[in-house]
C-alpha cells in the first residue's frame, strides 16, 4: 500500500493560470488522482474532459427559513427578530437575505416557520480515460464555498487513491486565502503557489505563503507571465530566497496558453514545444524531484 | 445610478474595467463614486491611488454572557445554528468569529443572562482621487470569515447624486449576490475562453433570477466563437470588447490606469458608457 | 477513556488527522479494554463549527484524553475548558496511536496547532 502524497496548486488572486498549470501537470504525471477544489469556478473538467461519471452526490447547503402563509397570523414577532432584513412586510422570506439563523423559527408563536436544508451543489467522481480518476464539484449560485465541500471532495479523492493504490493526489485549489483554501491546503505535502508579477499578485503571494508556513507545509513558487514586469519578478525571487521558498520555475507570457484553453486541451498537449510548455515541463521535473524526496 | 462590476471567475479584468470607467466618467466631468466591495481583496486603490481622509471600523454584535445570571441550562448552545456558543458544566464559551449576530441566544435565554457587545471585523476607508473620484473601500480583517457586514457598510457610504461604480467580489457566492441586489445595472467582465464562458453563465444566472439589467464586457478578446454564439443566442448585449494586448498586461503590472498609459483606449470606454446609458435609459 | 479520530472506525485503520471533520471517533476504554465508535458524519458536513461540535460530542461521551492529527483553536478551547488533554499523532493507525500514548511517546498539545476555519 502506497503512502498518499497530496499536492495542491493555489494562487491567491484568481486568473493567474492556476488551472492551466494544473491541467498540464495532469497530462505529465501518470498514476495520480486529480481533484478540482475550486468549486466556485470549477474549470478543470473543461480540459480533463471526463468520459463518464463513476458516482456523484448532492451536497447539503445552508439552511433557509420560509413562512407558511396558512399558519401565519402576521403578528410581526419574526419581523422584529430578524437581523438580516430577510422578511418582507407581507411575511415572505427572501432566500438570498436569509442567514438560516432560526430566530424566526424559534420565536414564532404559531409554528408557521419551517427551516429547510437546500442542496449547495453536487460532487462527481469521474473517469478521464485509462481508468484515471478525477473528482470535482459544482456549487449553486448564492451558496458559499466552505471548508466542508472541499473536505468532501478531497475525501472522495483519497478513497479513489486508496482503492487503486495510487500514491499521488493533485489538487487544483480555490482562489483567495479564506476558509476553502485552508481546507484544501491542510494535510498536503506540497503547496505550489502560482502568481504573476503584478502588485496584486505579489501581495497575494505573501498572504498565501503566510498560510502555508503556518501549517509548516513545504512551499514552491511558480511565476506566470514572468516577462511582463522584470522588476516585480526580481522582487518575487528575492522574496522566495529570503523566505526559503523553492522557486521552481517561470512561465512566459504566451498566447498559446489561451489557445490551448479554447481548444479544450492542456498546453503541453496542445503545443508541446512552445515557451510555456517547455517551462512547465521543467517545472514538472522539479516537482517530481521534490516528491521523490518525500 | 448604481453600476456593479462582477465576474464569474477571478482574474478576468473586472477591476481594470471598473477603475478605468470611473476615471473616464470623472474626466468627462461627471460626479463619480467608486465603491470597492471586493473586501477580501480590494485592489481598486492600486490604480486609482486615492488620498484617504476618513477611516471607520466595521463592527458586528456578538453575545456576552453574565455568568452570575447564567444557570448553564445550555439552551443557547442547543439553539445556535452556527456552533458559536458552547456550554460546558460551569462555563459558557462564545466563538465570536462564528457568530452571525442573529441575537437568537439573547432572546431565548430563560435567565436573561445574555446581552450584546460590539466586535470589530474590518474597516471602511473613504477619500478622493486627484481627478475628483469619491472613493470608498471596505477591508475585511485577515482571517475573518464574514464579508457581508463590511460590504453592507461600504454600500451605506454611497453618495446619492453620484454615478456609483461598484466593484463586486469574483464568483457567485452570497456576498456577490448581496452586492448585485440593489444594482441598476450589472456589468459582467469575461474572457473568451471555455473557463470564462462556463463561469459567466453561472454568474449571469444570478442577475437573471433577480431580473437585473446587465451586459457583458469581453476582455482579452480573441478567436473563440462559442462565447459570441451564446451571447447572440441569449440576446445578451456586448457592451465593449478589449483586445488581448500585452501592453495592457504590462500597464496593469505597473499599477497604472489603462487610460493614462494607453490613451488610445479612451473610445472603448466611451462606447461602454454609451451602451450602459442606452440600456438603462438613464444619462450618466 | 481515550478518543481517537479515525478514518474508518477500526483500530487497524488510520488515524484521521483532521479533528472536526474526522469521519469517525473511536472511544477506547483503557480499563475495560473495549472500544466504541461514534459516527462523526453529521459534523463532517457542518458548515461551520465542526471542531467545536466534535469536541462537545467527545465531552458528552466522558472522555479524558484526545488523540488526533491537528487541533484548531476553537476545538482546543472547548477541550481545554472541559479539562481534556489533547495529543498529536500523524501517519499512524489508531492502534499504534493508543500504544504510543501508553508509552508516553505522543506530544501533548498545549495550544492549537492549526488555524481555525469555518
Amino acid at each position: 500500500m502506497k503512502k498518499i502524497n497530496e499536492i495542491v496548486i493555489v494562487s491567491g488572486k484568481g486568473g493567474t493560470g492556476k488551472t492551466s498549470l494544473t491541467a498540464a501537470l495532469a497530462s505529465l504525471f501518470t498514476g495520480k488522482v486529480m481533484v478540482d477544489c475550486d468549486v466556485d469556478a470549477a474549470n478543470l473538467h473543461l480540459i480533463l474532459n471526463p468520459e463518464k461519471v463513476v458516482r456523484q452526490s448532492d451536497f447539503a447547503g445552508g439552511k433557509k427559513a420560509d413562512i407558511d402563509p396558512e399558519l401565519c397570523t402576521k403578528c410581526g414577532i419574526c419581523l422584529d427578530a430578524c437581523r438580516f432584513e430577510a422578511i418582507s412586510p407581507d411575511f415572505v422570506i427572501d432566500p438570498f437575505m436569509c442567514e438560516g439563523c432560526g430566530a424566526c423559527f424559534a420565536l414564532c408563536p404559531h409554528c408557521a416557520v419551517n427551516i429547510t436544508e437546500g442542496t449547495a451543489g453536487t460532487w462527481y467522481v469521474t473517469d478521464t480515460g485509462n481508468n484515471e480518476r478525477f473528482v470535482y464539484a459544482e456549487m449553486h449560485p448564492g451558496e458559499d464555498n466552505s471548508g466542508k465541500l472541499v473536505s468532501a471532495v478531497r475525501n472522495e479523492a483519497r478513497i479513489e487513491a486508496k482503492s487503486a493504490d495510487i500514491g499521488l493526489v493533485i489538487i487544483d485549489g480555490p482562489p483567495g486565502i479564506g476558509c476553502p483554501v485552508i481546507s484544501s491546503v491542510t494535510g498536503t505535502k506540497l503547496v505550489i503557489v502560482i502568481t504573476e508579477p503584478t502588485p496584486a499578485g505579489v501581495h497575494d503571494l505573501e498572504r498565501i505563503v503566510g498560510l502555508a508556513n503556518h501549517f509548516k507545509i513545504k512551499t514552491a513558487v511558480v511565476v506566470n507571465k514572468f516577462d511582463i514586469n522584470p522588476g516585480l519578478l526580481n522582487k518575487i525571487k528575492d522574496y522566495c530566497s529570503l523566505n526559503n521558498l523553492d522557486f521552481i520555475g517561470e512561465i512566459p507570457f504566451d498566447s498559446a496558453v489561451t489557445e490551448a484553453q479554447r481548444a479544450g486541451k492542456s498546453i503541453v498537449d496542445y503545443k508541446s514545444e512552445c515557451g510555456a510548455s517547455i517551462a512547465i515541463k521543467d517545472i514538472f521535473k522539479r516537482i517530481e524531484l521534490i516528491i521523490g524526496d518525500m | 445610478m448604481k453600476i456593479v462590476f462582477a465576474s464569474g471567475k477571478g482574474g478576468t479584468g473586472k477591476t481594470t474595467i471598473a477603475v478605468n470607467l470611473a476615471y473616464y466618467l470623472a474626466e468627462s466631468g461627471k460626479k463619480v463614486q467608486y465603491l470597492d466591495c471586493d473586501v477580501e481583496e480590494p485592489n481598486g486603490h492600486l490604480f486609482l491611488k486615492p488620498d484617504y481622509d476618513n477611516k471607520t471600523a466595521v463592527k458586528v454584535m456578538v453575545p456576552s454572557v453574565d455568568l452570575d445570571k447564567c444557570n448553564f441550562c445550555g439552551r443557547c448552545s442547543a439553539e445556535c445554528r452556527f456552533n458559536a456558543i458552547v456550554t460546558i458544566k460551569d462555563k459558557v464559551l462564545v466563538f465570536q468569529e462564528l457568530c452571525h449576530g442573529c441575537a437568537l441566544c439573547v432572546r431565548i435565554c430563560p435567565e436573561k443572562a445574555i446581552s450584546e457587545e460590539q466586535r470589530e471585523i474590518g474597516f471602511i476607508e473613504e477619500g478622493s482621487t486627484v481627478n475628483g473620484i469619491s472613493f470608498v473601500q471596505g477591508v475585511l480583517n485577515v482571517g475573518e470569515p464574514m464579508a457581508v457586514p463590511v460590504i453592507t457598510a461600504v454600500k451605506k457610504n454611497f453618495k446619492e447624486d453620484y454615478i456609483r461604480i461598484i466593484d463586486a467580489p469574483p464568483g457567485t457566492s452570497c456576498p456577490v449576490v448581496k452586492t448585485i441586489t440593489d444594482a441598476d445595472f450589472v456589468v459582467f467582465v469575461t474572457e473568451p475562453t471555455p473557463f470564462g464562458l462556463h463561469d459567466l453563465k453561472i454568474a449571469m444566472s444570478v442577475a437573471i433570477n433577480m431580473s437585473k439589467l446587465f451586459g457583458v464586457v469581453i476582455n482579452r478578446d480573441g478567436e473563440y466563437p462559442p462565447l459570441k454564439e451564446y451571447l447572440d443566442q441569449e440576446d445578451i448585449p456586448v457592451l465593449m470588447s478589449v483586445p488581448e494586448d500585452r501592453d495592457i498586461a504590462e500597464a496593469y503590472s505597473r499599477g497604472e490606469l489603462l487610460l493614462i498609459s494607453l490613451p488610445g483606449y479612451r473610445d472603448h470606454f466611451k462606447i461602454l458608457a454609451d451602451n450602459i446609458m442606452k440600456l438603462t435609459g438613464k444619462s450618466l | 477513556m481515550i478518543a481517537i479520530t479515525s478514518i474508518d472506525g477500526t483500530i487497524e485503520g488510520g488515524l484521521d488527522e483532521r479533528f472536526g471533520r474526522a469521519k469517525k471517533i473511536i472511544l477506547y476504554d483503557s480499563e475495560k479494554q473495549n472500544i466504541n465508535v461514534i459516527d462523526n458524519k453529521l459534523n463532517m458536513s457542518a458548515s461551520q463549527g465542526a471542531g467545536i461540535q466534535t469536541a462537545q460530542n467527545i465531552i458528552d461521551a466522558g472522555v479524558k484524553v484526545v488523540i488526533s492529527g491537528h487541533l484548531g483553536p476553537n476545538a482546543f478551547r472547548v477541550l481545554n475548558a472541559a479539562g481534556i488533554e489533547a495529543f498529536a499523532a500523524s501517519n499512524i493507525t489508531v492502534k499504534e496511536a493508543i500504544e504510543a500514548y501508553r508509552n508516553g511517546k505522543l506530544i501533548k498539545l498545549t495550544g492549537s496547532d492549526v488555524e481555525g476555519h469555518w
